[in-house]
This record gives structure tokens, C-alpha cells and sequence, in this order.
């Protein structure tokens, strides 16, 4: 199957970009950066959102209960990165007033 | 099912929206804008199989992402900063457990079909490829799934964080993984459901093998390990539903996570296969968590405001019992007066401080410590030579000497700050309980260390308030 081959290579080559994108992050955004893509991979939404879609029965319980999971880590996980890095952004300024 | 060409545009858009993501958050300026691309393309995935799918039962799978949501935004409001990292696992492995069961229901599917009139009339079979990636989908979405659970235990303390290991181990994690391999074979051999159920029950088992000889110092590691392995199934359950985007989002997870883990043990001195199998071979466990009850100097309040007010350069050393006590805003307010009085204070980051990498840096933020004096390990090493007073704040296995002169210690290797150069050390603690690591540290006995006892914030008012009043 050459279809098999169109998607190795969309495989390699977001293996490469993965790597490439993140390779200057500096160790301050290990957390946030770890914490984002894990909530990047909640994705997996969709995937359980389709199958529902097709599901009955026992099945559709099975379903259901993936897309709850899969909710649960990308709803939570973009949000509570943003918890994380509006700490970030909010820095030096009121600093300065107290002195 | 075929998906229209406007529907791949927009995942296309998707996709690239998930590379501007990570990009975004390896930034410090651009990684909020980051994460809501991000959050973005997440949506706007998620929503387009309403308009093109032709899906049944739309209201439960509204209604179960609904509940989804919910419990994701209270989870991720009304986590204290200082769990952030279990919730980071716990988010890490219900992700794992979602992949697993989309991938047992393809499987199912898989197995309808097989059985289908029209593919045992014609001979067809399900293509060995699919199968394949079915298998590894469930095997380690459980994987992920299972041991993070493990790892919100540890770092909730629910259960010890030193490595558990018992005899059997090894047996049972290589029985397991070749009873997983044999079980994978059976369902590309032909998708029958019994065996990919069973393949998740041993991943769930292998999940909880893996983490549990992990110790607690090396498990943050573990959870961006797991991370990049649910990463990598959900791109093989991409590859399963012939969806794009979740192939691509899914391997730049894998990808970059399996970076990221790399470069967090370099920052540790740690090898990845050292962290998951070193507690295997035994004889890491040094000084197994017991109290000494050699002699140490201890001092009040009143002394140690003495010191720290008339040093010309302070460092402070703060870890993860500052932010546990809350005493963070304290300690800044302590800084603050210092610095007013002429003193050169600064903060020295350990890269591991905290619970995860960069950790502490998120809880300083929180109480508004300017980033300027944040400075990282490598960059205030050197200083530590010329400083009069460290003062070691809820922090332990990042100063301990051990990391670099026992061999035998399970942190040995571990780049450390060199406090143990300064004049004088003050170490605020607690008690004399060892560290995550469970190691006893020898600065806490050397003649230049001072140590004050007491709940961290409890201990830090009363040295704010003896500092204020000389």
C-alpha cells in the first residue's frame, strides 16, 4: 500500500519538526512546556468523539467514557498550563512601586 | 469514511497550529500565545467531526465532554501550585487510558469486519499495519495510563516515594512484556477482542512494574517519559482512524517529549535507562531514610537575622518546602528588606528545584519574585565562593555534597549548588527528615552550618520581623 508510505512519511517528518521546534527551550520552561504538550495530546478527543459516533451499546458506554478521559486531559491541561504561565508573563513591575 | 477536502484543510491549519504551539511554549515570552494556539487547534479538531462525520448519539457525546470539561476546568483551577506536577500525570494518564479504549473499540471494529460476509467471501483481511498500531495503542496507552497513576502517588505522597522493589521484578516486568509481545501477535495474526483486552490488563500491570522502582527525586522525569508515550499512541490511533491530525499532533508530542525527558536528565546527570532500572540492581538506597541523631547547630530567629543582615551578599537557596509551607511571599518580603539595606541577594534556581524542572521558578513567580533575580545554577556557581550567608530554604537533595563525593548515593552524578563553598549556610527546616531523594545530607553536620527549626513560614515571619527590627 503506498498510502502506508504517505503516512511514515508525515510520521518522520513531525518526528523531525517535534524535535526541532523544541530544542532552545530553555530549562525555566521545562514544566509549561511539558504540562502544554501533554495537553496537546488530548487530542485524542477527536479519535474517541469519531468512534462514539459509530458506537452502540456496550460499546458507546466504552466510548463515552474515553471522550470524558479525553476531555478531562485537554481541557484541563491547556488550562492549567495558562494558570502557569500567566505567572510568567506578570513579572518585575510592581516590583519597583514598593521600593 | 472519506473526510471532505475542507475538513483536511482545516486540520491541516490544525496541525500547523499545534507546531506554532510548541514553538510558542519553548519561548518565555511567547509561550502563553503559544498555549492558546494550542488550545485552539484542539477545538476547532474536535469540532469538525460534527460537521462532516454524520455521528449518532451527538447528545452523550456532547453530555460525556461536557463532564469532561468540567472536571478538567476544577481540576485545573483548584490545583495549589505545588501539585502541579501530579496533576500533570494524572491529566498525562487519563489521556493514555482515552487512546487505549478508542484503540480496544477499533479493534472491535476490526474484528466486526474480519467477520464481515463481503471479507470472508472475497479472503480480504484487516491490513497487518492497522493491527499493529491497534496493538501498541493499547498496550501503551495503559502503560501511561497505570503508571501515571503510580507517579500521583508518589509526589501525593499517598504512597512512599523511595523505590519500591521486590525480588520478583525483573521476572514479572519480562514476563509481562513477552506475554504483551505474544498477545500483540495474536491480534495482528487476527483481531479477535479477548486478547486486546487482556493486552490492556497487562499493560496496566506493566504501567505500575515500570514506575514503581522509580525513586521520588527521578519522577518527574518518569511523568515526561509517560508523557511522550501517550504522545506516540495517540499518533498510532491516528494512524488506526486515518486521521491526520491526531498522527501529527500525536508524534510531535512523542517527539519532542521524548526530547524534553533527554534534556531533563542531562540537567540531573541521570541517564534514562538508569532512572527506570538502576533501583533493579539494588544497593542505590543509601542511608534508607532514617533520622540520624548526630549533633548539628541549631539557632532563633533573632541569630539569624544577625547574620543575614550584616552579609554583603546573601543567596537563597529555596526548594520545594517553601512552597509547600507557603512561605514564599514571606521570603520575598525578606529579600526585599535585605536588598533595601544594602545586601546583594539573589535566588540560585537548581534546574530540578521544585518537583519538576522549573518548578520553582512558576511558585517564585507566583509570589511575584522579579525574574532578574532568578539566576540558574550554572550562572551563580561560581559565586557561592564570595557569599557570606546561603540560605537553604525547604531545599535538600540539591545541596547535597553526596551528589558529588558518594558514589553509592542514588543522586550521585547529579550537578548540585555548590553551597557548601559559602562562609556560613543556614539551612530553615522542618526536621532533620532526609530530602525527596530520602538521603541523608553531611552539610546539615559541617561547623559552618546553622540551622533553624520550625514550620518554614512560621520561621520566616519571625526572621522578617527580628530583620526589620535591627
Amino acid at each position: 500500500m503506498s498510502n502506508d508510505i504517505t503516512w511514515l512519511t508525515y510520521f518522520v517528518l513531525s518526528v523531525f519538526v517535534g524535535i526541532e521546534v523544541i530544542s532552545k527551550v530553555s530549562s525555566t520552561l521545562h514544566t509549561p512546556l511539558m504540562s502544554g504538550a501533554n495537553a496537546i495530546h488530548g487530542v485524542i478527543l477527536l479519535g474517541a468523539i469519531l468512534v462514539a459516533g459509530e458506537a452502540d451499546g456496550f460499546a458507546l458506554s466504552i466510548a463515552l467514557i474515553a471522550i470524558v478521559l479525553a476531555a478531562v486531559n485537554m481541557v484541563g491541561g491547556f488550562l492549567v498550563t495558562d494558570r502557569m504561565l500567566q505567572m510568567f508573563t506578570r513579572k518585575p513591575v510592581r516590583k519597583e512601586v514598593e521600593h | 469514511m472519506a473526510i471532505p477536502e475542507w475538513a483536511q484543510l482545516l486540520y491541516l491549519l490544525c496541525a500547523v497550529g499545534f507546531i506554532l504551539a510548541l514553538k510558542g511554549l519553548s519561548g518565555p515570552k511567547t509561550a502563553r500565545v503559544g498555549n492558546l494556539i494550542g488550545a485552539g487547534a484542539a477545538v476547532v479538531a474536535c469540532t469538525l467531526p460534527f460537521f462532516y462525520a454524520d455521528l449518532d448519539h451527538v447528545v452523550f457525546i456532547l453530555a460525556a465532554v461536557a463532564i469532561g470539561s468540567a472536571i478538567g476546568v476544577i481540576g485545573a483551577r483548584r490545583v495549589q501550585m505545588t501539585q502541579m506536577p501530579q496533576l500533570v500525570a494524572l491529566f498525562n494518564g487519563v489521556g493514555g487510558g482515552a487512546a487505549a479504549l478508542v484503540a480496544l473499540l477499533e479493534l472491535r471494529h476490526f474484528a466486526e469486519l474480519a467477520d464481515s460476509r463481503l471479507y470472508v467471501e472475497r479472503g480480504l483481511d484487516v491490513p497487518a499495519a492497522y493491527l499493529v498500531a491497534t496493538g501498541f495503542t493499547i498496550l501503551v496507552g495503559s502503560v501511561s495510563f497505570a503508571g501515571s497513576v503510580v507517579t500521583f502517588a508518589k509526589l501525593q505522597e499517598l504512597m512512599t516515594s523511595r523505590p519500591v522493589v521486590f525480588p520478583g521484578l525483573p521476572i514479572a516486568f519480562g514476563g509481562g512484556f513477552l506475554a504483551a509481545l505474544v498477545l500483540a501477535g495474536l491480534i495482528v495474526n487476527e483481531p479477535v477482542i479477548w486478547a486486546g483486552i487482556v493486552l490492556g490488563l497487562v499493560g496496566l500491570a506493566l504501567g505500575v512494574l515500570l514506575v514503581l522502582p522509580v525513586g521520588g527525586a527521578d519522577v518527574p522525569i518518569v511523568i515526561s517519559l509517560l508523557n511522550a508515550f501517550t504522545g506516540l499512541t495517540v499518533a498510532a490511533g491516528g494512524y488506526v482512524l486515518q486521521n491526520t491530525v491526531l498522527l501529527v499532533a500525536g508524534t510531535l508530542v512523542g517527539a519532542s517529549g521524548t526530547f524534553l525527558t533527554l534534556l531533563m536528565a542531562g540537567a540531573m546527570g541521570r541517564s534514562v535507562p538508569n532512572i527506570l532500572f538502576g533501583a533493579l540492581k539494588g544497593g542505590s538506597t543509601l542511608g534508607a531514610g532514617e533520622v540520624s541523631d548526630r549533633p548539628v547547630r541549631s539557632a532563633g530567629p533573632a541569630d539569624v537575622a544577625i547574620l543575614l543582615a550584616y552579609a554583603e551578599r546573601v543567596i537563597v537557596v529555596p526548594g520545594y518546602g517553601l512552597a509547600v509551607a507557603q512561605a514564599q511571599h514571606t521570603l520575598r518580603e525578606l529579600v526585599d528588606v535585605l536588598i533595601a539595606r544594602g545586601t546583594q541577594v539573589d535566588y540560585a534556581i537548581h534546574p530540578v528545584a521544585g518537583r519538576m524542572p522549573g518548578h520553582m521558578n512558576v511558585l517564585l513567580a507566583e509570589a511575584q519574585v522579579p525574574y532578574e533575580q532568578l539566576i540558574e545554577m550554572d550562572d551563580i556557581n561560581a559565586d557561592f565562593k564570595q557569599t557570606d550567608v546561603v540560605l537553604v530554604v525547604g531545599a535538600n537533595d540539591v545541596v547535597n555534597p553526596a551528589a558529588r563525593t558518594t558514589p553509592s548515593a542514588p543522586i550521585y552524578g547529579m550537578p548540585i549548588l555548590n553551597v557548601d563553598e559559602a562562609k556560613q549556610v543556614v539551612f530553615m527546616k522542618r526536621s532533620m527528615r532526609p530530602g525527596f531523594a530520602g538521603i541523608e545530607n553531611e552539610l546539615l553536620f559541617d561547623p559552618r552550618t546553622t540551622l533553624l527549626f520550625g514550620d518554614a513560614k512560621d520561621s520566616m515571619g519571625k526572621l522578617l520581623a527580628a530583620v526589620k527590627a535591627l
